[in-house]
């Protein structure tokens, strides 16, 4: 800051008027944030905190219970069936996703594929549909009434199974949420390949190192930090799902139950069944769950890191 | 997320080094090697994969509802019933479509931009200044990347219904307005971007800090705004849940879950099966998708280089 005190003894008069020194600036430009900031995640979070510790009485008025929400949530078998199937999608689901996604960023950065940008911009373009014009669009594919995958299984004469059954739902919107994020991952690890200094490469190829070489000893340990980026994502919009088995309950209600993901039955506790607190002590107990994950797979892959 | 903070950054060699608005940079290695037929095939196939949906759709939204159940779903079916689709999409119970478009553009101007706008001020604020309190708050919205936003939909929901402002539209503009990420892309993007030689130079001259931000340093976060701006653009015009909690007002709805409210319409066990509403689900949904598919082509050049520089460096 010695710059400052320079244009005080050059301008006494300018610098009498602009008196606060450049430091006291960050707090004004950053104010702004930091207000829709309170209003927006603050205030809601603490507002279900504090929710969640009261339950509604009977002939009205909030009772403080204490824990007893939290309790009733670590016996609640219909919350444990959502929370294992996003835990089951969030296995299978998201290292298809990012291992399709690091595939075609690989490809894209090898410098060995024609129309690239074409593939860029055509592989991400799904990220700009919403997500519930694309459980639409796909809901629509996968019903047996005019959707394509029954109208091609008939004229191959193969007898598909029902997209929008019992036993394929869960795959059917895993592909929907592949389809929409994989372009976006895979940019996100294209623009840290980019980032690789192109005098490792070259050192490689003087020692004699080929693609594939270069993609293995290269290019994917300087993924990491992207990849952890891309994972952290996904853990965090598994947990969350929402939108997609929402838009598809229209089309299969008997296999779209209320509760079929934790933030679905966050949703019909309040809105249908008017259990606010109830509901409020999942959206915590989600939080924390999604929180913790996010944060073990982080520990995890530093520990990792460390051990190289 | 603390991947950003407590992530060692042991390699300098990984950070990008040049001003982040660079073109990607010409390697000599690519010049060498061959275009490989295999690796073209293979994406060419995941390129399909992403396009083939997107031409059901185009294809299904020229169709009226016969002519769905009886033609082929990538290809044109028995007339062209694409002009009817729209206007029937854009006249049906009296153009609430077309007040749902207006109510989207609503929230993503207002959501969008105002969320972009203070995550630009506020990582600026991050990486050019020093302030008490500065680490904590930059702790806090790390932090706050992880909440879940949409189990906080019915907390918001049940705080705005006692303030008194659900069902208007502010309870969707009012959550949208913070983005974590955003102000994390872009203190990282300002701290590449923008030299503090040049501040200082400014500071010399006399300029204040505000005028010194809007003319020399907006400019220079030009791409890094616009990358979060399309993210929080995506964010508040797909935005589904909250809406949906926050609003009952069919006249303040947003595409999103009007779109849905016409598909239940169609599919509901209550209704049976009344197929007219198909064609304005599969033309409405297009024409849903049309503006960000248009802005994210318009400003490729932008954002792409805005992702490169914001997003690698963790």
């Amino acid at each position: 800051m010695d710059r400052a005190v320079t244009s005080q003894t050059l301008h006494p008069r300018l610098s009498r008027r602009r008196a606060p020194r450049p430091g006291r600036y960050g707090i004004l430009f950053v104010s702004p944030f930091l207000l829709a900031f309170a209003f927006a995640i603050a205030a809601p979070l603490l507002y279900a905190a504090y929710l969640s510790l009261f339950r509604q009485g009977l002939v009205g008025g909030n009772v403080f219970v204490g824990l007893d929400n939290y309790r009733r949530a670590l016996a609640d078998a219909l919350l444990h069936t959502g929370l294992i199937r996003v835990a089951l999608f969030l296995a299978v689901q998201v290292p298809i996703m990012l291992g399709l996604a690091l595939v075609a960023a690989l490809a894209l950065d090898s410098g060995r594929l024609r129309w690239s940008a074409l593939f860029r911009i055509g592989i991400f373009i799904p990220y700009a549909v919403p997500g519930v014009v694309a459980a639409l669009m796909w809901g629509y594919l996968y019903g047996p009434r005019f959707g394509l995958f029954h109208q091609v299984g008939t004229d191959l004469g193969l007898g598909l199974p029902n997209l929008l059954s019992h036993s394929w739902m869960l795959a059917s919107i895993g592909n929907i949420t592949t389809w929409e994020y994989t372009g976006y991952n895979m940019l996100i690890l294209y623009a840290a390949l980019r980032s690789v200094p192109y005098e490792l490469y070259e050192a490689a190829e003087v020692d004699g190192a080929g693609e594939i070489r270069k993609a293995v000893s290269i290019k994917i340990p300087a993924l990491r930090q992207a990849l952890l980026l891309c994972t952290i994502f996904s853990i965090i919009g598994s947990f969350q799902l929402f939108n997609e088995p929402n838009v598809l309950q229209a089309l299969a209600p008997g296999v779209i139950t209320t509760n079929y993901t934790p933030n679905m039955y966050a949703f019909n506790l309040a809105f249908n069944g008017q259990e606010f607190n109830y509901s409020a002590a999942i959206a915590v107990v989600l939080g924390g769950i999604t929180a913790v994950v996010a944060y073990a797979v982080q520990l995890w892959t530093n520990r990792q890191e460390r051990a190289l | 997320m603390s991947t950003a903070t407590t992530a060692p950054d042991r390699s300098p060699d990984h950070r990008p080094r040049a001003t982040p608005s660079r073109r990607p940079r010409q390697r000599p290695h690519r010049l060498r090697s061959r275009a490989s037929t295999a690796l073209t095939v293979a994406m060419a196939l995941m390129l399909a994969y992403t396009l083939l949906p997107l031409l059901w759709l185009v294809m299904s939204s020229t169709k009226n509802s016969e002519s769905l159940f009886s033609s082929f779903g990538l290809w044109f079916g028995h007339g062209f019933a694409f002009f009817h689709n729209v206007h029937e999409v854009l006249t049906y119970d009296n153009g609430i479509y077309v007040r749902w478009l207006g109510n989207t553009v609503l929230y993503a101007v207002l959501g969008a931009g105002g969320a972009a706008a203070l995550a630009a001020l506020g990582g600026y604020g991050l990486a050019k200044y020093e302030f008490r309190g500065k680490r904590a708050v930059f702790g806090t919205v790390i932090g706050a990347i992880t909440v879940p936003t949409t189990a906080l939909a019915v907390p918001t929901y049940l705080l705005y219904s006692k303030i008194g402002i659900v069902n208007t539209p502010w309870a969707v503009i009012i959550p949208a307005l913070a983005s974590p990420f955003g102000l994390y892309l872009m203190r990282v993007y300002a701290l590449e971007a923008v030299p503090d030689s040049l501040l200082e130079a400014a500071r010399i001259d006399g300029a204040s800090e505000l005028r010194t931000f809007f003319t020399i340093s907006l400019r220079l976060l030009a791409p890094g705004f616009v990358t979060v701006l399309l993210f929080t653009l995506v964010a508040t015009w797909n935005n589904y849940f909250l809406p949906l909690i926050v609003l009952n007002d069919p006249q303040w709805f947003p595409l999103t879950v009007g779109l849905s409210q016409w598909n239940t319409q169609t599919m509901g066990p209550q209704t049976g099966a009344t197929l007219d509403l198909y064609p304005m689900v599969i033309t409405g949904s297009l024409l849903a998708i049309i503006p960000l598919v248009v802005a994210f082509l318009l400003l490729q050049r932008y954002w792409q280089s805005g992702l490169a520089a914001g997003s690698v460096k963790q």
